[in-house]
């Protein structure tokens, strides 16, 4: 009886131990690389706002993900891809008892140098609107996921926005449109695809480098006032695109004529840049402005009850800080996906891939979340892991950005095969077999 | 003809924005031997808390005041806890210091300023002037004339004032300087607060340039190559190595870039210095060491 009594004990004390851990203690580990210092401090300080903000709300107003709580913590990387691979090494194991589902690398280099690791680690990269243009294709890079845009997305919706500003496909022939960039992976990465289009359409294409940081820019500006294109389609990053508008407008090209792209299309972007920016474009994969959904839930539940992570909250609703809001739903919705189909409980990382590759946000999704107009719909599948390719153009008028147009999708049929044969080539020289999604078995 | 006359006129009026913040660099080195890293981050920090008051509502003439104050407080406070207690130090020892002050100033400036990019209107437009075809920023010709200003001023401060006197004995003889009683600590605090000021001067005018940010700081990296070809201890050097790098660096872009990708200026400036170094290692103005062996 006194054995019974025990051993009835010991069950009890295990059981009342261990369910709780399993069910409701373990939350899923979600590291974020961020830069709050740095050169890129401005854009990242509204960005993590947004990220902390949103999983904030998710865990405290919504009870977390399908009940899973987010446990998210921040690693200062100042964006530099070696600290971001070190950030990797330390959480790819997980935390307390949650494994890791994907990461976050929050940035084009930090994604090019951990390409390989991740995939094999089977740990997604996480990287929207960033990345190696040819992990779209699922089939050779199972564990990468440039989300929403890539950059050939870019380069197709900018040009398709030129076309409808000269009137059609068809007025684009004898153009003359000039790229900007910053002489980068990231500012390289548009290239095949612009010159791609200007063969279908027949347009001539200029392509001008600026070295990093981009702080003096004369003689690119003046390069084009020599050949005069009609269009400047502005791939730069951080005080690149600011001094290039500014120096734009001293060798009096038009700003209503320059088309950022997504990353040179943020309020830090055009008020420094003051006078030169009114009437600049941009593409807008994340749109600022605070007239969404989502916007109200965020003023209503966590910044009237101070807790948001926004120093200034004047800037609530910055272009910056509605990357981070996407950014953490796209990641929240990708979750809930692989909970519905594993189970509420921590996802790995294979478990994390086949979530996000069966993510899917219809106009219906939108809606209910909050962010439709802000976030378009989205279906990632195993052999395309964009998902997206669209955005809207926003122009700054002098103090906000406007939104001129609704979604526009970049041209995927001439993209696509370029971005087979870039895929290939890599599978090529790395010895991969592509994966063939369809025989799999999850 | 007219497109290198304009490319040519362009890199000088640029450089002269690069010898405004490579002159922050000499005054220190001149007077203390020590080759100050930080320069870039005291530039940040006077731009920047200069916008911050101006954003508050602060009239530009008071914060202009409190910014030079500020300065002034902060030169104190680094010859008093930071080069004081490492006076007779190795040049490297001060080098590190002066890399860890640099770390310490941006990481304070931002915690306490914030990180946003602020935008800073001196008043300056942008805008072109044409002489004939030849097309002028008019931001850089004004940029020049205060670069001009300042040289004048700094060669009335230490050829005409008894402080000046006294900072030239401690830079030729720090020894023979102190026997002759110089208040050397007086003397580092006045230079480091001049050297603040110069700073500043740099930090408003790039910060008009690309707005007032963390990236401010980075500018230093321009002053390298100016220092190397002038020399670390002239400012007249400093000058003319900002023109050699900004007209080398324009013309380079134009007529080499097309032929190696382009994006060179970063890599071409430091390449024309290293030419420099091979030729003559002191640079154009630098005093050349003697040393007994």
């Amino acid at each position: 009886m006194k054995r019974l009594l025990v051993a009835a004990l010991l069950a009890g004390t295990l059981f009342s131990s261990f369910t709780p851990a399993s069910a409701e203690e373990v939350s899923q580990y979600i590291p974020l690389p961020t830069y709050r210092v740095g050169a890129y401090a401005s854009s990242g300080e509204l960005w993590w706002a947004g990220e902390r903000d949103y999983f904030r709300y998710i865990n405290e107003v919504e009870g977390g993900v399908e009940g899973v709580k987010l446990n998210y913590e921040e690693f200062e990387t100042e964006w530099s891809p070696d600290r971001t691979v070190e950030v990797y090494e330390r959480v790819k194991a997980g935390k307390d008892g949650s494994p890791l589902a994907f990461f976050f690398t929050h940035g084009t280099p930090a994604t090019y140098a951990l390409l390989e690791k991740a995939a094999a680690d089977k740990i997604p990269l996480i990287d929207p609107a960033g990345g190696k243009t040819e992990t779209v294709d699922g089939t050779v890079f199972p564990y990468a996921f440039p989300l929403l845009f890539s950059y050939y997305s870019q380069a197709s919706t900018g040009i398709n926005y030129i076309a409808d500003k000269v009137g059609g496909f068809d007025k684009l022939k004898g153009l003359k449109i000039a790229t900007v960039y910053h002489d980068s992976a990231y500012g390289r990465a548009s290239q095949p695809a612009v010159e791609a289009l200007a063969k279908k359409y027949g347009f001539e294409n200029i392509q001008i480098p600026v070295a990093d940081p981009g702080n003096e820019q004369s003689p690119q500006w003046r390069q084009i006032r020599e050949q005069k294109p009609d269009w400047v389609f502005l791939r730069t990053w951080g005080v690149s695109t600011v001094v290039a508008l500014k120096t734009a407008q001293r060798f009096g090209f038009p700003a209503d004529h320059i088309i950022g792209d997504v990353w040179a299309g943020s309020e830090s972007d055009a008020i420094p840049a003051g006078t030169a920016a009114i009437g600049y474009s941009a593409l807008a994969p994340y749109p600022g402005g605070t007239d969404f959904e989502i916007h109200k839930r965020l003023k209503a539940e966590i910044l009237d009850k101070g807790k948001s992570d926004l120093r200034d909250q004047k800037l609530f609703g910055a272009v910056n800080y509605n990357i981070g809001l996407v950014n953490a739903a796209l990641a929240v919705e990708a979750l809930r996906t692989g909970y519905k189909h594993f189970g509420a409980r921590p996802l790995n990382g294979e478990e994390g891939r086949w979530a996000f590759e069966h993510l899917t946000i219809d106009d219906k999704r939108l809606e209910e979340i909050g962010f439709k107009g802000l976030l378009q719909q989205i279906r990632i599948t195993p052999t395309d892991h964009e998902g997206g390719g669209a955005a809207r153009i926003q122009s700054w008028d002098g103090e906000k950005w406007v939104l001129q147009t609704d979604w526009i999708k970049a041209d995927h049929e001439l993209l696509n095969p370029l971005i087979k044969e870039g895929a290939a080539a890599y599978a090529k020289e790395n010895g991969i077999t592509p994966r063939t999604p369809e025989t799999e078995t999850n | 003809m007219n497109m290198f006359l304009e490319t040519l006129i362009g890199g000088l009026l640029a450089g002269t924005m690069y010898s405004l913040v490579a002159i922050g660099f000499v005054l220190i080195y001149k007077a203390s031997g020590v080759f100050n890293y930080a320069q870039g981050s005291l530039l940040l920090f006077g731009a920047l808390t200069f916008v911050t008051l101006t954003d508050q509502g602060v009239p530009a003439l008071g914060a202009i005041a409190v910014t030079i104050a500020l300065l002034i407080l902060t030169a104190i406070a680094i010859e008093k806890l930071l080069l004081r207690p490492l006076t007779n130090r190795s040049p490297m020892t001060l080098f590190m210091a002066t890399l860890g002050l640099s770390y310490v100033v941006e990481g304070v400036a931002q915690g306490i300023m914030g990180s946003q990019v602020r935008a800073l209107n001196l008043g300056i437009d942008d805008l072109p002037i044409f002489l004939g075809d030849i097309m002028i920023s008019q931001f850089d010709l004004i940029a020049a004339g205060v670069a001009l200003a300042i040289v004048v001023v700094l060669s009335l401060l230490f050829n005409r004032t008894r402080i000046g006197i006294q900072l030239r004995g401690v830079a030729d003889d720090t020894r023979a300087a102190l026997s002759l009683g110089i208040d050397i600590n007086r003397i580092w605090q006045i230079v480091w607060a001049v050297a603040g000021l110069v700073g500043l001067v740099a930090g408003l005018l790039w910060g008009a340039r690309q707005g007032v940010q963390f990236s401010l700081s980075l500018v230093v990296l321009k002053a390298l190559p100016v220092l190397i070809i002038g020399g670390f201890t002239s400012i007249p050097g400093a000058i003319v190595g900002g023109l050699i790098v900004g007209a080398g660096e324009s013309l380079a872009e134009t007529y080499i870039g097309p032929y190696l990708g382009g994006g060179i200026t970063p890599w071409f400036a430091y390449a024309l210095a290293l030419v420099f170094l091979f030729i003559r290692p002191a640079g154009l103005f630098g005093e050349r060491q003697i040393e007994r062996v």
